[in-house]
């Protein structure tokens, strides 16, 4: 492999890889969502009960 | 995917640039991407001052979300692309490099505004105002490589793109160009999409606390 070709390589690998790191990120933020709308959803179920014992 | 097996097995070597040209095939559409980025972000921010629709102030800030994320690839496929043509990795004497960095700043400076002002009517109007603003550096930074002096960075696309391209050079930028805005505009509408379900899911618990 020349210098050339391992410079092109190289660059195609970062668009890739930022682009991988991206979509790893993003996951992480939909994890955190669905915990969030789960504690939610459980606060929501709550809520009518607190209202009958009040 | 089609772009990148254009550009390494289809498209022949460029005489003067060799193996290395072919960097251009995404570098150059990255750069381009992020201008759409940045001007769809400057549009949208129009459309917030113009109609007062406070939507338009989040598809304003993803948009520059984007092109944030394609200037830093900009910056780095045109770093390694400066490293292997002229043996440095950065050329401050260059005019359009310095530009597009600026352009770069410009745009990830309007984060620290946004975050440094609270949620509301304030802080949409001061983003969109932001984003106007940057979109008048991208005609300059894209001018800059076609009237700077020094001669360093290449001027491949023309407007007599012929001279310099061959058919097949011009196919597999437009592939790779056509596939980038596709990228761009798919992690756009995902990231949007995520940013709505926040602020709803913001609002659903001050609505249950």
């Amino acid at each position: 492999m020349t210098t050339a070709e391992k410079y092109a390589t190289a660059a195609y690998l970062v668009v890739l890889g930022i682009v991988l790191l991206y979509v790893v990120l993003y996951s992480f933020k939909l994890q955190r969502m669905e915990r969030e709308l789960t504690e939610l959803t459980e606060l929501a179920r709550r809520r009518p009960d607190d209202k009958k014992a009040a | 995917m089609g772009g990148t097996a254009l550009a390494f097995y289809w498209v022949p070597n460029a005489p003067l640039e060799g193996f290395r040209q072919r960097i251009f095939y995404f570098h150059v559409p990255i750069a381009l991407t992020s201008y759409a980025c940045f001007g769809w972000a400057a549009w949208k921010g129009l459309r917030l001052l113009w109609t007062r629709d406070r939507r338009y102030d989040l598809e304003s800030y993803t948009a520059v979300h984007m092109g944030v994320i394609f200037g830093i690839l900009t910056l780095l496929t045109g770093s390694i692309w400066a490293r292997t043509s002229w043996g440095h990795w950065w050329v401050w004497g260059s005019r359009q490099l310095v530009l597009f960095l600026v352009l770069f700043l410009f745009y990830a400076a309007y984060f620290m505004l946004r975050f440094s002002v609270e949620p509301g009517p304030r802080r949409a109007n001061m983003s969109a105002v932001y984003a106007l603003f940057g979109v008048a550096l991208i005609p300059v930074s894209f001018l800059a490589i076609r009237l700077a002096e020094d001669l360093v960075h290449p001027v491949v696309l023309t407007h007599d793109v012929g001279s310099k391209l061959t058919g097949s050079q011009i196919t597999t930028f437009l592939v790779c160009l056509a596939g980038m805005l596709a990228l761009a505009a798919t992690l756009y509408s995902n990231e949007l999409a995520g940013k709505r379900l926040d602020v709803r899911l913001r609002e659903l618990r001050e609505a249950l606390q």
